[in-house]
């Protein structure tokens, strides 16, 4: 998962300063994302630049931390990555694994059509590169190596198929037992918003 | 090779049990499949695919719709008019494998066939050559409890073909098969659809529906989504 997307569908949620950020960030994915305060800044100024977020007045903000709100187009940018099935076929499941992980803690996202989507996605291509193997003879020298990559990418899809299949039974069995994933925002004092000791200093992040 | 209907079903309805423990195995299904078609259903466990193919072969009752196989209407049929066209057209493979425990593999292959009035020279060459298709010849001699899980499931797909069946229902026919031998099964099984049968094949293995034209998701007695094969540029 992009930390653009991450962000912006974390911001989606309300106005949040950097360290907030980066700290919802990691806590919604599982700690998997190993990502630092300079890329949240980073990435937040490109995001402005291309009109997904916008920098709140200083004055907003209790603790003198810059606040960052989404844009319209933002939101818009957010929904349609949590949306749409993935296509990196090198990475496909982690991705998409962050990607749901994060998608169940937000409140009012259809985790369910994400998987079904997903599915439906992945069903296609299997059924592709199935008929590809239709006219293929397995035991041809000539054709083995076509045949063993595109044996890989079916196992892999297959695989995938059955752990959607598996996280919307207890996804489902969650929601039917009453409990809520989603997460609201916490409040978050920011490491250092006001310096008050030097030792702070030791957090070994990059500056913003 | 004119697309000619052969399964149509309409608004099939199975209710289970009564009161609170009323169970709506089906509920307003309808399909269709052609000649020269293969559909695939999937969906988790219990909701509904084996009740569904009971349905389309005529082997269950149901409490609504209708089912015409090959442009018979099943419920207008005798007894044995729907006894002879089971027989004649459609061929069956069932979740629990039902071969005939004091036949041979080779003897349960030609039984539909000999149930059927055909010459014993006839029956014996169309046996053979399913058993080499399945690649079952050397066990064919074996009863069904001194050959493998894999090996029962492979002769009750060679039996639901012999003849001149028209129709393939099959319920999880590579169930108990390692990947390979179901690959085996499912190539031949697409083998015969391609010469003009129409398939209805249940199965867990996305693997294997992937070989259907199109795949019928079930959920709690209903299609709840459908995938096409071509669809993926356009159509709906
Ligand atoms: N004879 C019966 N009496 C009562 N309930 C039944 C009967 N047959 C099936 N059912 C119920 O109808 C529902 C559908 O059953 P069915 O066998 O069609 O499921 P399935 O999709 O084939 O599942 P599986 O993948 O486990 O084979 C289930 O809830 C089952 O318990
Ligand atoms: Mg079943």
């Amino acid at each position: 998962m992009s930390i653009k997307n991450g962000l912006l569908a974390i911001l989606s949620l309300g106005d949040c300063h950097g360290y907030q950020l980066k700290h919802e960030l990691i806590s919604r994915t599982g700690s998997v994302l190993d990502v630092n305060i300079g890329q949240i800044y980073s990435t937040l100024s490109r995001l402005e630049r291309d009109g997904f977020v916008r920098q709140l007045p200083t004055a907003s903000s209790k603790d003198g931390q810059q606040l960052f709100a989404i844009t319209e187009a933002g939101r818009a940018e957010a929904q349609a990555w949590l949306l749409e099935p993935m296509v990196d076929e090198r990475d496909v499941r982690n991705d998409l694994a962050t990607k749901l992980a994060l998608a169940v803690t937000l409140p009012s996202v259809d985790v369910a059509r994400i998987v079904k989507t997903q599915r439906a996605r992945d069903i296609q291509k299997l059924q592709g590169l199935t008929v590809d193997k239709r006219g293929v003879e397995p035991q041809n020298p000539a054709q083995v190596a076509a045949v063993l990559m595109n044996d890989r990418a079916i196992f892999n899809l297959e695989a995938e198929l059955r752990w959607l299949d598996h996280i919307e039974t207890i996804l489902g069995e969650t929601k039917a037992r009453g409990l809520d994933t989603a997460l609201d925002l916490q409040a978050y004092a920011a490491k250092r918003g006001r310096p008050t000791k030097s030792n702070d200093k030791k957090t070994g992040e990059s500056n913003d | 090779m004119t697309k000619s209907t052969l399964i149509l079903a309409s608004g099939l309805t199975r209710t289970f049990g009564s009161g609170d423990n009323v169970v709506k195995a089906l509920h307003d299904v309808s399909l269709k499949v052609s000649a020269g078609e293969l559909v695939a259903i999937m969906g988790t466990s219990g909701s509904g695919k084996s009740t569904l193919l009971a349905a389309l072969g005529g082997l269950d009752a149901i409490d609504g719709g209708f089912v015409e196989i090959d442009g018979q209407m099943l419920a207008n049929l005798k007894g044995y008019e729907a006894a002879a066209l089971r027989r004649q057209s459609l061929g069956f493979v069932f979740q629990d494998l039902n071969l005939v425990a004091s036949l041979t593999v080779r003897e349960n292959i030609a039984l539909p066939l000999e149930l059927d009035g055909m010459a014993p020279r006839d029956v014996a060459a169309l046996v053979t050559s399913a058993l080499e298709e399945m690649s079952l010849s050397e066990i064919a001699h074996r009863y069904p409890d001194q050959v493998s899980g894999g090996q029962r499931q492979k002769a009750a797909v060679a039996r639901s073909f012999i003849g001149n069946r028209k129709i393939l229902l099959a319920d999880e026919p590579t169930g108990a098969l390692d990947s390979r031998s179901s690959e085996e099964v499912i190539r031949l099984i697409r083998s015969k659809i391609d010469q003009g049968l129409a398939g209805v094949l249940v199965t867990h293995d996305a693997k294997i529906a992937a070989w259907a034209d199109r795949i019928l998701i079930m959920r709690d007695g209903e299609i709840v989504e459908e995938i096409d094969s071509q669809s993926s540029n356009g159509a709906s």
